[in-house]
């Protein structure tokens, strides 16, 4: 099947009138909530989802309908959340979603809640997005006076309430633990797993929280079928795949396109390739988090969960950030390891430690200071963080350092050869603000 | 650093936030899962959480003054302080930094006589840096209340001031024209 004209998600991107339930109704919306409801059982919802091979957008990749089966049979309280507190860096698509498209993740939702036999689903939307939660709370409005939320909904019996969850930003609540724990009223720390939210979550009660992206495919698989899911893309990344694009390209974006296409296809024709006078030096394909590659390295790969697992890096969330020749990647690196420093919830030891020592000899080699020992130690941090913390925040720090270091090594070891520090630290203008 | 004076008058909320409030709690599964939407309300009339709405949201929603406290501290968005009348904060991560971020902030800095982190004296304005806004392909990017000004450059820059110091707040790119 052709990308260029498979559009799942993305139908309504662009437009000024799809955020009405109106032109989302005419447009075939809410008609798969209508035959879920009409005579589905939970079970089956289950099935489908599961049948149709959709995995996690956020990030991890896991089987969404699998999740949902996690959720203990006899439970009566379970809480649904979805999140769309959306901070990767490189990352923007569920912006999008929510954006142009607020009834198919509500749609998507309510079918989810279903499913799992959810009372209340909460959106988890990132404080950022101010305009984002005006626009979704309105909808939210529209599918309760329509009834599509609240009691007997279309009158299967099925009650439902939704409520829109404004964050305060902490990148850290992207992590579904740390979400629960937000929406609890508390500091958006992780939890130890096990026990997994689908067992013990919200107030200890059964919990699943999935992407927006995933949500927001759940109508389009009901309508059309699992087969028809799973027949796009490759064998084991089913469907399609929003790639959030960031960088000097010709045309950034969030684009909609099946898993499994060769990468050079999608920055050739759907990106237009750098802009003029820059070349493609690295890519860093799944949000910021993920092992970067050089282009080289990248240009022969399909962009699906596997084939990207085998080049070293992760689908992640498909925020693609394309750096080209201009970029000093130890400048970049730097920028880096300030976000996670920053925002490293400080649970644990060697993730809050570990990405401030990261951040200070990164910024010690950029001023000219390093010693040649300074590579050494920061893989020495590195190994003494990695794995060893509640959450994955710590891994998410150390996967770009690490391949940074191993891929860009010559733009590390000129720093320490350099016997002039004043032109780096000069590039670095924003001060000594950390 | 220039802040405004705190004003230290009693603790009040206006009726619209108070009844906001109490909906927001009959909504909540618990009284303490509701303490973020209330400090989103007491901060939305007041910019800011003072040590009354503190105690406003101990009684209200029987928590202690340390959960509350340690919430407040937590998310970088909720400010103890008042705040200055228009709060810009630019995005330095890593795609808005490869577009150019560097350059926004240098624009601000220099039109508005001060570096990052700082208000300017008169309480108007507040630079403050910020971790990826969600809007790396329309980078570089200002947040400023509700909206994004987004593909910024130094012109732009210096529209948004202009406009902002005359009174008005020009459309944001995150403001689309949408049919009603």
């Amino acid at each position: 099947m052709s990308g260029k004209d498979l559009r799942i998600l993305s139908e309504r991107f662009g437009r000024n009138d799809g955020h009405k339930l109106a032109v989302y109704e005419q447009e075939g919306g809410y008609k798969a909530l209508r035959m879920v409801l009409g005579g589905m059982k939970p079970a089956e919802v289950r099935e489908v989802v599961k049948d149709s091979g959709l995995r996690g957008r956020g990030g991890a990749g896991f089987p969404t309908g699998v999740k949902w089966g996690f959720v203990p049979a006899d439970a009566d309280d379970v809480y649904f959340m979805v999140n769309a507190d959306e901070s990767e860096p490189g990352t923007f698509k569920d912006r999008y979603l929510l954006d142009y498209d607020p009834h198919q993740t509500i749609e998507g939702t309510i079918i989810s809640c279903f499913a799992v036999n959810a009372k209340l689903a909460f959106i988890y939307i990132r404080g950022e997005f101010g305009w984002l939660i005006d626009r979704v709370e309105k909808a939210v409005e529209e599918a309760y006076a329509a009834g599509f939320l609240g009691k007997n909904i279309l009158g299967s019996g099925y009650d439902l309430d939704m409520i829109v969850h404004k964050g305060a930003g902490a990148y850290i609540c992207g992590e579904e633990t740390g979400l629960i724990n937000s929406v609890e009223g508390l500091k958006g720390q992780p939890r130890i797993k096990p026990p997994f939210p689908a067992v013990s979550g919200f107030l200890d009660k059964p919990t699943i929280v999935n992407n927006v992206e995933s949500v927001a495919a759940v109508p389009w698989i009901m309508n059309n079928g699992s087969a028809a899911y799973a027949a796009i893309g490759t064998e084991k990344s089913c469907g399609t795949k929003l790639w959030s694009v960031s960088g000097p390209v010709k045309k950034p974006g969030v684009f909609e396109v099946p898993l499994g296409i060769p990468f050079r296809e999608f920055f050739n024709d759907y990106l237009g390739g750098m802009v003029d006078g820059e070349e493609l030096k690295a890519v860093i394909v799944g949000g910021s988090s993920v092992p970067v590659l050089p282009a080289a390295e990248i240009m022969n790969c399909n962009l699906d969960y596997e084939s990207l697992a085998s080049a070293g890096t992760m689908l992640g969330s498909g925020g693609m950030i394309l750096i080209s020749d201009r970029s000093d990647m130890v400048e970049l690196i730097q920028v880096l390891m300030h976000f996670y420093f920053d925002e490293s919830c400080g649970q644990c030891t060697p993730c809050r430690e570990g990405t401030g020592w990261l951040h200070k000899i990164v910024k010690r080699l950029r001023s000219g200071a390093g010693t040649p020992d300074d590579l050494e130690l920061l893989e020495h941090v590195c190994n003494g963080m990695a794995g060893l913390t509640i959450c994955p925040l710590a891994d998410a720090a150390v996967m770009p350092m690490m391949s940074f270091l191993e891929k860009f090594r010559p733009e590390f070891e000129a720093l320490i050869q350099e016997t002039a520090p004043a032109a780096p630290t000069a590039r670095w203008p924003r001060g000594e603000q950390e | 650093m220039n802040r405004p004076v705190e004003n230290q008058a009693a603790f009040a909320l206006s009726p619209e936030t108070t009844a906001r409030i109490d909906r927001i709690v009959e909504r909540y599964p618990t009284k303490a899962s509701a303490l973020m939407p209330c400090i989103w309300a007491i901060t939305d009339e007041l910019n800011h959480v003072p040590p009354g709405g503190v105690d406003f949201l101990v009684a209200k929603l029987e928590v202690t003054k340390a959960r509350v406290y340690e919430v407040l501290s937590f998310y970088t968005m909720y400010r103890t302080e008042p705040q200055a009348e228009h709060v810009l904060q630019v995005c330095h991560n890593i795609s808005c930094h490869i577009m150019g971020a560097r350059n926004v902030i240098a624009q601000m800095e220099k039109r508005l006589g001060i570096r990052m982190g700082e208000t300017t004296p008169d309480g108007k304005f507040g630079l403050e840096g910020a971790e990826c806004l969600g809007a790396c392909g329309h980078g570089p990017v200002v947040q400023l209340g509700k909206h994004l000004y987004e593909y910024l450059d130094t012109a732009k820059v210096d529209d948004l001031l202009e406009n902002l110091r005359k009174g008005t707040v020009p459309r944001a790119d995150t403001d689309r024209e949408l049919e009603a």
